[in-house]
Parts: structure tokens; sequence; C-alpha cells
């Protein structure tokens, strides 16, 4: 089989591409012009390609393009509403949190995924959930910070993140997820 | 003409406080270009064929039925057969690029590249000296006083080996370039730290003039020393693009960045230190080596590291060739090995003389050259007063009951800094819009936000009234951001840029407002008669009265006049202390904190510094604990060129990290001081103090991974 053609949605636009069974993700994306995704490690110890799968933060590295048919995918791109940031984009500025940028897409993705999942972290959940990024300029007491920022944020209703849409009873416990090492 | 200086603490509305970045909001929201994004009409991928030993003669090579192959436009040789130089030095060195429609396409074409080689005889390890043989040459000896009479006399003399194994950058963008000629130009898109400079780097080779050269980068993913000028295969993959007229895509391959595009020489040293009882260091002798890859002209470190007074040295250093892909500029290059070197061997000095490593430094703080003696001492105290010294530490070997040790280490270091030679020019239009412009590159460390804050406080502006353009080498030439010189050649530029174009503003306004121009100031967004809010223009009225043409002032900076000025100035002094969790069964080594005090003279924006600090800090815990080029001398090759096994330090890894700037009076003064280096040169040290303080044996060769915790514990310490 030379290609296959896979549907998907990308920030909330209808997409039909076709890819080769072979490609990753990361790479299909990148060749659609969606280079906030960032190619760093390309064997998923970076983050810098994390990408929201249905919601989930993954590596986009380490995802075969076929394997998003059908899927919703978020990338850094469909945060923003025009220029106005997202909260969590807001925090990680405000808190110092980005330098050179290059792992702030897949820090800023990971984030909001471990925020709808867990909306009042504690500081060393905050930790775990940014633990499979890596920042190479500003480590990490920054982007803590804007993740704990964010939170609070959320909890003042600012969000727009879809939590106050969605029944208390949707959202898993991410504690005991986080204590079963399942993050 | 205006006083060049910086405006004084009460006046200043901006300098000093913290900012967001002015590129945050591109960078967090994925617009940002770097130039590994970079996509142009026609682009061709390139990839490379590697060689797999550590030393070969190219014997043939056969690109036929890789130019056959799908998508495959061209294969370049770049390691000719039969010519002088057709020799491999280091794994993975490239022989030749292929060029295809997709990069899959010259993936599946770099495979049918048919090469043979010879193998050669190769050493890719250099941290047993005795097995590098003729590859070790002796390459620097010096004496200071007289050392034999100081270890005759001393009460005391210390002895030790200490090392710093070869680590890589890794910077999370890889090297590369996207190059694409048009009507005989070209233009690079280079991630660099030298954006004007590297025009006459590409120029050069290409045999064009500068003028047909344009280099872009707007935004770059990480250098630390390792992205000044184009590298080899830039300049290949240029001729590449001319040859096809086609713009050419190269990025190195993660698995060969690790090794091709740069690293941190290695230095290892045996160290003796004579003291007087009361702690006094009268004596030092260093027999050092070490590597910076297959040159045998090794880099010496500075030893002794910023106790450069004692009074009797003898120094060696001997350069070791390896087939090892070369070493580049490392963040403070080899400060943090000489300061490992240094503060290792001066702490277990104090342990043979029974003495608080603090007291010991503070004792000899008068030896210090480069920094305040004044400076260090206050920076120990600090740092002893944040990580709680006087309560938590103790004589070496931690006698807590249990597998768990926990020790406290503490280092200094100093670094130069001025500022580079570069230009900018400032504009200042008619409806009032304001800009500086200058062929420089921010390497995520601030500068575009430094620049902005110069401009803004200068015109009394707020800070989004002024905009900025960097990037482009068609601007006027910025200069190499290397050795912390970039924050202090840019604001000098800057604000000499800005007080320039601000007098010609004030010839124009003066006459409305009847005053001599010099009688003038802008401040919050006005032009006024000096201390008289009342008797002002707004700054837009009083732009309106420039004409038809914007005022434009050339900005330039020039080290030795700016220091003169005291709008940048050189020599810093830093300390570092970390507090250290050691699991004596299994070798792991916990950081629980980790802090510093730094003085940088004036800052002009604390958040950007501040990010500097914990950044540079989180680097070497990396460096400290898990960093390094594992090479096999049987087979030649890197053992961990991935980033699986190439440990970088990740949010588990850290501890609280915190930092002091000394700022305010006293340190503002000076001017200003870059950062990008100074706080990353104490890590290793520090930690290693920490380790040798917990366990009671010192641990020679960093990084402090288990089984090199264990293998010194074997020898002693607390087990």
């Amino acid at each position: 089989m030379d290609s296959l053609e896979i549907r998907l949605k990308v920030n909330g636009e209808p997409r039909s591409w076709r890819v080769a069974p072979g490609d990753v993700l990361l790479d299909v994306l990148r060749r659609e012009n969606y280079f906030g995704v960032k190619r760093g490690c390309e064997t998923g110890e970076c983050g810098a390609c994390t990408v929201l799968l249905d919601g989930k933060a993954v590596n986009s590295c380490l995802v075969f393009a076929a394997q998003a048919h059908g899927c919703d995918i978020v990338t850094i791109e469909g945060l923003a509403q025009g220029d106005r940031l997202h909260p969590i984009q807001e925090a990680f500025l405000d808190a110092g949190a980005v330098q050179c940028g290059f792992c702030t897409p897949g820090m800023v993705l990971n984030t909001k995924a471990f925020l709808e999942q867990c909306p009042q972290p504690t500081e060393a959940e905050a930790r775990q959930a940014l633990a499979g990024n890596y920042c190479r300029c500003t480590g990490y007491k920054k982007p803590v910070e804007a993740v704990m920022a964010a939170a609070a944020n959320f909890g003042l209703g600012i969000s727009d993140c879809g939590l106050q849409s969605r029944k208390k009873s949707e959202i898993r416990n991410p504690k005991s997820e986080i204590k079963r090492g399942r993050r | 003409m205006p006083e060049y200086k910086w405006p004084e603490a009460d006046k200043r509305s901006l300098i000093g406080k913290r900012h967001s970045r002015a590129d945050g909001p591109v960078k967090s929201s994925g617009k940002a270009k770097y130039s590994s994004d970079i996509s142009r009409p026609g682009m061709l991928h390139v990839l490379a064929v590697r060689c797999p030993y550590a030393h070969a003669r190219v014997t043939s090579i056969d690109t036929s039925e890789a130019e056959r192959m799908p998508g495959v436009k061209m294969v370049q040789v770049v390691v000719e057969p039969g010519k002088p130089n057709a020799e491999t030095q280091w794994f993975l060195d490239h022989v030749a690029l292929v060029a295809a429609e997709t990069e899959e396409q010259a993936e599946d074409a770099v495979r049918k590249v048919k090469v043979q080689y010879e193998r050669l005889p190769h050493l890719v390890t250099e941290y047993d000296r005795t097995a590098a043989g003729a590859r070790a040459r002796p390459q620097d000896a010096a004496t200071t006083g007289d050392p034999d009479t100081a270890f005759r006399e001393a009460d005391v003399v210390s002895e030790g080996e200490y090392g710093a194994r070869f680590i890589s950058h890794c910077t999370l963008e890889p090297h590369g370039s996207v190059t694409e000629w048009k009507d005989g130009r070209l233009t690079a898109y280079l991630p660099t730290q030298a954006l004007s400079g590297s025009v006459s780097q590409f120029a050069s080779p290409l045999e064009v003039p500068n003028t047909n050269v344009r280099v872009i980068c707007n935004h770059i993913g990480g250098a630390f020393g390792s992205k000044f000028g184009p590298d080899k295969w830039d300049i290949q993959a240029a001729r590449m693009a001319k040859a096809a007229g086609r713009p050419m895509r190269y990025f190195t391959e993660r698995n060969a960045e690790l090794i091709v595009s740069g690293g941190r020489p290695s230095d290892f040293a045996t160290v003796r230190i004579a003291a007087k009882k009361d702690g006094t260091i009268i004596g030092w002798q260093s027999d050092a080596w070490g590597t910076v890859g297959p040159s045998d002209r090794g880099a010496a470190p500075p030893l002794p590291y910023v106790f450069r007074k004692i009074p009797n040295i003898r120094t060696r250093y001997t350069g070791v060739g390896t087939n090892t892909g070369p070493s580049r500029a490392w963040r403070a290059p080899n400060h943090p090995q000489g300061c490992l070197l240094t503060m290792c061997a001066l702490d277990d000095c104090a342990a043979r003389l029974n003495m608080d490593p603090l007291q010991f430094f503070l004792k000899n703080i008068s030896l210090v050259q480069g920094g305040r003696p004044e400076d260090y001492s206050t920076e120990l105290l600090k740092c002893a007063e944040m990580i709680d010294w006087k309560k938590n530490w103790h004589a070496r070997g931690d006698k807590t009951p249990g597998p768990i040790k926990r020790g406290l280490g503490l280092s200094i270091h100093t670094w130069g800094g001025l500022g580079h030679a570069c230009q900018c020019d400032v504009k200042i239009h008619p409806d009032g819009s304001a800009e500086v412009t200058m062929g420089t590159q921010d390497l995520g460390t601030g500068t575009r936000t430094v620049m902005l804050v110069t401009l803004a406080e200068t015109f009394g502006l707020p800070l989004n009234a002024v905009k900025l353009n960097i990037g482009d080498s068609d601007y006027p030439p910025g200069g190499a951001s290397g050795g912390s010189t970039t924050v202090g050649g840019a604001s000098t530029a800057t604000r000499r840029g800005a007080l320039d174009a601000l007098e010609q503003l004030f010839q124009k306004v003066a006459p409305a407002l009847g005053v001599p121009p010099d009688q003038l100031e802008a401040v919050n967004g006005k032009i006024q008669v000096k201390g008289n809010p009342a008797k002002s223009l707004a700054w837009k009225q009083a732009c309106a009265k420039i004409g038809t043409n914007p005022i434009v002032a050339r900005g330039a900076c020039q080290a030795q006049a700016a220091r003169k000025e005291k709008l940048i100035d050189a020599d810093v002094g830093g300390a570092q202390m970390a507090d250290v969790s050691v699991d004596i069964e299994t070798g792991v080594v916990t950081l629980n904190k980790f802090v510093a005090a730094q003085d940088c003279g004036l800052i002009i924006n604390l958040k950007t510094a501040e990010s500097q600090m914990y950044g540079a800090m989180t680097m070497g815990v990396g460096y400290a604990l898990y960093e390094e080029r594992v090479m096999d001398q049987l087979t030649g090759r890197m053992l961990n060129n991935n980033m699986e096994f190439y440990k970088l330090a990740g949010l588990g890894d850290i501890g609280t990290i915190e930092v002091f700037m000394m700022t305010g009076k006293g340190y503002d003064e000076r001017g200003v001081i870059g950062l990008g280096e100074p706080p990353v040169i104490s890590p290793g040290a520090a930690i290693s103090n920490a380790i040798a303080n917990a366990i009671g044996v010192r641990v020679p060769h960093m990084p402090f991974t288990p089984d090199r915790v264990l293998a010194a514990l074997e020898k002693g310490g607390v087990a």
C-alpha cells in the first residue's frame, strides 16, 4: 500500500490527507504547515512535538499519522483566538516561562491536557505532569509557576478550556492516575 | 552631543523592572518561525550519508543507485575518494549529501549510496591519559612564585583527581539551514548566534560578494555557543541549491546532532594544594589534560580558577587528540571545567584542614581575580542564608543512620562581559512611532525585550509604543552573541542611538517650547522643559514637528568607550550552593535545593535575567548528574547518541532552585553586564562538593552517575 487517506479534525477544521503508512503524525502536521509542532528528539523524549489527540497530550513523533484518522487534533496554533492568547499562554508569559520558545508549544499543550484532568493541582502534581517536557534554556521553575497560576485562573472561571461546561462526573480523578503512574 | 549614560535610579520607569518578553506571544502561540520551520516553494530535502567509523579513509563511493531512486534530484559527494583529505575523523562525519523531493525519499536514497572505507586506527576516550599514547601532546606549562618551597613549607597538602567528561550542546532545534538563491543572491535561513558575521562566512567559501548574501534568523531553538557561523554542511547545501536552482533544507539528524554539532571539551586534572594550618592557601599545582576532538591542540582550562592570586602556582596542560566530533564554544568556554577542577580541590583541602569550606573560601577570598572580593563574600553569605548552611552543614560524611546521606557544597565563579561591537538605526517617525533596527539575533535570552525597554525608557514612552526589527543581515550589523556580550552591546547601541535621535527631536521641538534644546527631556509620553510638565508637548505633537522624513540616528557600541561611560562593565562574581541527598545503596544523587547569588551590574529586565539564572542552573544540574558523550573505544562509536540515553535534566531532577540577584546601589552604577555565562559555571563544582560532603568521599569524574558514586564509595566514605 503506497498511501492511504486519513480524515481528521485539526484545531476544529476538517482535514483530509494522503499519508504513507509509516508517516508519523509530527511529520505530517509539519508538512501541512502546522510548524508550531516542533521537531526535537524524534524519539518521544523531549515533548516538543506534543499535540492533543482527542484531548490527550501525545508526543506526535510517536503516533502514526494513520492512527489519527477520525481524531480531533489540537496543535498550538489552535489555542489562541486571533490575537487573544489562551489563559495558559498568558500564564507562561507572565511567569517568564518562555525563553527560546522551542519547547513552549509542547509545554502549553501538555498543561492544557493536564489542567482539564486536574483543575486544582498541587505543585508536585504539576511537576509530574510536565516531567516529559525538556527545556534547555529556562528550566522548569517558571513553567511550574505558570501551570499553578493558570490553574488558579481556571479556578476563577477565566478558562475557556471547556471545564465549565463539563459535568463533574466526566472529569476523571487524575490524582489516582498519577499514583498509578498512568500519566 | 548628548551625555551617554543610563538614567539615575529614581528616573527609571522601565529599566530594572520585570517585563514579559516581547516575542512571548508569537512563541507561545506557535506563530514564531524558527529556521527549521522555513518552507520555501520547490524546496528539496537534504540528508547526509554518514561514516559509521571513528576514523576511516573513503576508498570509493558509488552514488548511481541512489541517483535513480524516486524523487532524488542530486547526490553530492563531499569526501572524495583518492583526494588527500578523503578521511573521516569522527563517528557519523558525513561523506555525501542527498537531495530529494521529500525527506523520506532522501532517507531511502541515503541507504543506497555505497561507500567503501578503509578503517584507520582511532582513539575516542581520553580520561585515561596513559592510553592516549602519541595523541597526548604536552602544550602548556607555567610557574609563578616558588611552588616547591610552598609545598615544602605547607602544614597541609591535599591532593586529588577531578574531571569533567565531554558533553554535547544538545540544542532542541538541530543545526542546519534552508538556503535559496534568487538572481544570484543567496538567502540563508540559519539558526545563528552571529547573524551579521555569517554573511562573510557564506560569501567567502561560495565565492560571491558579501552583498550577494542575506542571512535571516528570527528565532532559534537553543544555541549555547554551538551555532555561530554556517557549518560545512550549510555551505555544501548552499552550493547544491545553486546548482539545482532550488532551495535546499538540511538539518542534522538527531543521532548525528549529538556528536557532529559541537560539544564541550573534557578536562581532567590531578591537583595539589598547599595550605597553612590556619587555612591560608600558599601553593597550587595542577597537571591537566583533555580533548577538544580531533585536534591535538587542546583548550587549557583556567587553573587555578578565580583564586588566581595564589602566590605559588605550577600548571601543566596536555591536549589529547581524539576521533570524536569537534568541540565548540560551550557557555562560558572552559570555565565550568576550570571551576570544577579548582573548587573541588579547594573543598578537599578544606576537608583536610577540618575546616568548614565556607570559612575556608571566605578566609582566602582576597586571592580572587575577576569580580570584586567583597561581592564574593556577600554572595557566599547570601547563599549560606538561603540554604541554611549554618544549620545544615556538617563535616564530611553524613553520620545519619540509613542509606540516604545529605550534604552541602559550594562554589564561586567569574566571567567577563562588556559589549560586542554592533550598530543599530533608531528612527522617530513624524507620526510619533519609533523603532530600532539591528542585524542581531535573540537566542531566547531576551535581546528583543532589552532593546525595546532601552528605547522606550529613553523616549519616555510605554513599552508597547516602540517597535523593533532584528533577525536580518540586511539591517545594520549586529555582533556575535558569545561571551555574555549581547545585552551590553545591544543596550548600549540602542541607548546611544536613541539619545542621538532624541537630541534631533529636541532641536525640532525647542522653538515651540521656547527653551534651548538642552533644556528638554522626554518623560511620561511628553517632551517637556526639564522638571516642568506644564511646559510640554505630547510625544505625538512633538514628532509632528519633525517634517516629512523620519529622524534617523545610528547607535553603536564600542566596548572600551562604553565602559568609560559606565554603560557597560565586565567581571562579575557569583556563588552557588547545592543541597543533595545521595542514596548510598543505589548511588542516585537527588538535588534538594540549589541556590545562587549573582551580580551582573545594571539589570535591564529582571524577569529575563532571572530566567537566565534558573535555566543555567538547570542545565548545570544536567551536566553535573547526567550528561556525557559515552564513547566506545572498541567500535569508536558514541553509545548514547539519542535523547533517550543522552540525558538532560527534567522537572523531576532539579529540586528547588532559588536565585538572588545583586542589584541596586553599588551594582547598578557599573552599567550592564551579560548573564548568559556566569550562572552555568558553578553547578558542577557545587554539586560535586555537596556529594562529597554527604558521602565522605570525592567522586572524581563528572557527571556523578550512580555507577561512579558507587565506585567512589567502594574506596571509602560513609558506606
